[in-house]
């Protein structure tokens, strides 16, 4: 009997680790389903996987496999020929120009503060100063006399990279308090610290705003903080939401990528806080 | 016969599964650490400026020590207390309180960290806010740490003491001894190695402790002797940037996951040889 158990776990071990195979490095099978692996970018992930959820749907042949591990994974993994779409949550460097992008959203990532925080605006070179340590009290920018908590990102998150490029600050001038991983721990810090200042991606800070967070979207040189203001180009931090292939890509690849361009997913888009790409 | 030997050979895969997979996992993390070693001169670690991986910044050495401060000021709180803990359990308390405290105790070993961590972050660090800093902090994180490793050691107390030998006690107690004495000079010293052992187990254990110390630290790579300050852990670190690494970065991350093992290691080996002095 045990032995028996004993070969049933070795049994279920050697199949699930055969079963990682397909997802590592996936070829597309010439059997009824096809499988198109896509990789990056954790902000894009949800988008994505609803996008795909809505295409297998309708085309119950594909099999569309999302999983994150950030822009940069992205990136080399559709170089690598590991995924079929790549998600990067940025527009494309130069040295990056031998992949094709297809912008599929747009993202704001907003500044926030705690909910009771008297502070309305900053300027861009408030929170340069701020972030560098500069500004240390937020009665230097029309606030209460309270030191400022800064709360950053770590290294390699989208976010921050959208961050630095418009501070146009290196990672290494900037002094924080405290430093986060993902837009849900920075919100909760914030909303649990009254002097705390982040930046996060604006429609998971509008959504939590909404639904009760004690946190505030903080104006920007007089510019309101909104998924409005990102679709309408006037709101300065933002970022392209892309998938991104090489060369030619396959036509099971072609077709998710142009369904997920169609102008009726743009509830999906809307619905997860981000906006659609195409709008005005 | 043919059952016996069943039984040995079951036996015998169970230890070398159990040493193996400890081989492999270091043999691994060691493989996938040789391209950082292979660009980068070890005395980088810790000779560089910073941690700013993307900017080909290695100094591990801040982390270290957020780890070791970390720990270090969990044992200093929890070590005290759940001796008195234990002792009074065991020679105080009425058999009621006994049995209630110590089944808090077992509850309190069972929650998972990362409900201590949501605990930590929204309660103990605007806490701690309040007094100085910016709350998520090395303090925060030590009392965590301490909080987890509290349990253990009032139950590996509470079992030395259970299993001392009771002729000591009679011996002690015909020598007219008070119950006070006999605690301190006969009782403590009769199980301080069994207690040392027990201990250096938790070490290990809240060196390991990841998602508590990611939540409460503040994450900022830096080693301050002030308590109110954030720190971040090896183990923190890991968790934060692995799934944005990539090249050098992915594999320093590797190196700081073989510095943990070593430090683990360590600890264990220096408890086995105290051990086995102890009962030679």
């Amino acid at each position: 009997m045990r032995i028996y158990s004993t070969l049933l776990i070795s049994w279920t071990l050697i199949s699930s680790l055969s079963a990682c195979g397909p997802s590592s490095k996936p070829e597309l099978p010439s059997s009824e389903t096809t499988r198109i692996t896509v990789t990056g970018s954790s902000t894009i992930a949800p988008l994505a996987a609803e996008l795909a959820k809505k295409f297998e749907t309708e085309h119950p042949e594909f099999r569309i496999d999302v999983q994150t591990g950030g822009s940069s994974r992205g990136i080399s993994d559709v170089r690598s020929s590991i995924a079929h779409i790549g998600m990067v949550s940025r527009a494309l460097y130069e040295s990056e120009s031998d992949l094709n992008h297809h912008l599929i959203a747009r993202d704001g990532v907003t500044i926030i503060a705690h909910g009771k925080n008297p502070v309305k605006n900053l300027s861009r070179q408030q929170i340069i100063d701020i972030y560098t340590g500069k500004i240390r009290n937020w009665s230097m920018v029309g606030g209460d006399d309270k030191p400022v908590t800064v709360v950053h990102k770590a290294e390699g998150r989208s976010t921050l990279e959208v961050f630095l490029a418009y501070t146009k600050l290196k990672n290494t001038q900037i002094k924080a308090d405290s430093i986060i991983g993902d837009n849900q721990q920075g919100l909760k810090l914030v909303a649990n610290n009254p002097n705390a200042i982040a930046y996060v991606s604006i429609g998971a800070a509008e959504y939590d705003a909404a639904h009760g967070l004690s946190i505030k979207l903080i104006d920007l040189d007089g510019i309101e903080a909104s998924t409005q203001n990102v679709r309408n180009g006037r709101f300065p931090i933002t970022r392209d939401l892309n998938f991104v292939t090489k060369g030619n890509p396959s036509e099971a690849t072609q077709r998710f990528l142009e369904f997920a361009v169609r102008e009726y997913n743009q509830n999906i888009v809307e619905g997860l806080g981000f906006v659609a790409a195409d709008a005005p | 016969m043919l059952r016996e030997k069943i039984f040995q050979t079951l036996l015998k895969i169970s230890a070398i599964l159990c040493g193996g997979i400890v081989i492999f996992i270091a043999l691994f993390i060691a493989l996938e650490s040789i391209p950082f070693f292979r660009s980068t001169p070890i005395y980088r670690l810790i000779t560089d400026q910073s941690w700013h991986p993307t900017e080909q910044l290695f100094n591990l050495a801040p982390m270290l020590w957020g780890s070791i401060y970390a720990v270090s000021l969990a044992i200093l709180i929890a070590v005290p207390i759940g001796i008195l803990v234990a002792i009074y359990i065991q020679f105080y308390a009425q058999s009621l309180i006994q049995s209630l405290v110590l089944q808090i105790v077992q509850i309190l070993s069972g929650v998972p960290s990362v409900v201590f961590g949501l605990w930590g972050l929204v309660v103990l660090s605007p806490l701690i806010a309040q007094i100085s800093g910016p709350g998520t902090s090395l303090l925060a994180g030590g009392i965590m740490l301490s909080i987890i490793v509290l349990p253990l050691i009032v139950i590996i107390t509470n079992a030395q003491i259970e299993q001392f030998e009771e002729d000591y006690i009679k011996s002690a107690l015909a020598l007219g001894m008070s119950r006070q004495s006999i605690i301190i000079r006969v009782i403590l010293p009769g199980i301080s190695s069994g207690l040392y052992a027990g201990i250096s187990l938790q070490i290990g254990r809240a060196l390991g402790e990841t998602m508590v110390v990611l939540m409460v630290c503040g994450n900022v790579v830096q080693a301050p002797l002030n308590p109110f300050e954030p720190v971040r852990a090896l183990t923190a670190n890991i968790a934060l940037e692995m799934a944005y690494a990539l090249g050098d970065h992915r594999s320093a991350l590797f190196v700081s996951g073989l510095l943990l093992l070593l430090l683990v290691s360590a600890i264990s080996m220096a408890q086995t040889k105290n051990r086995t002095i102890a009962y030679v």
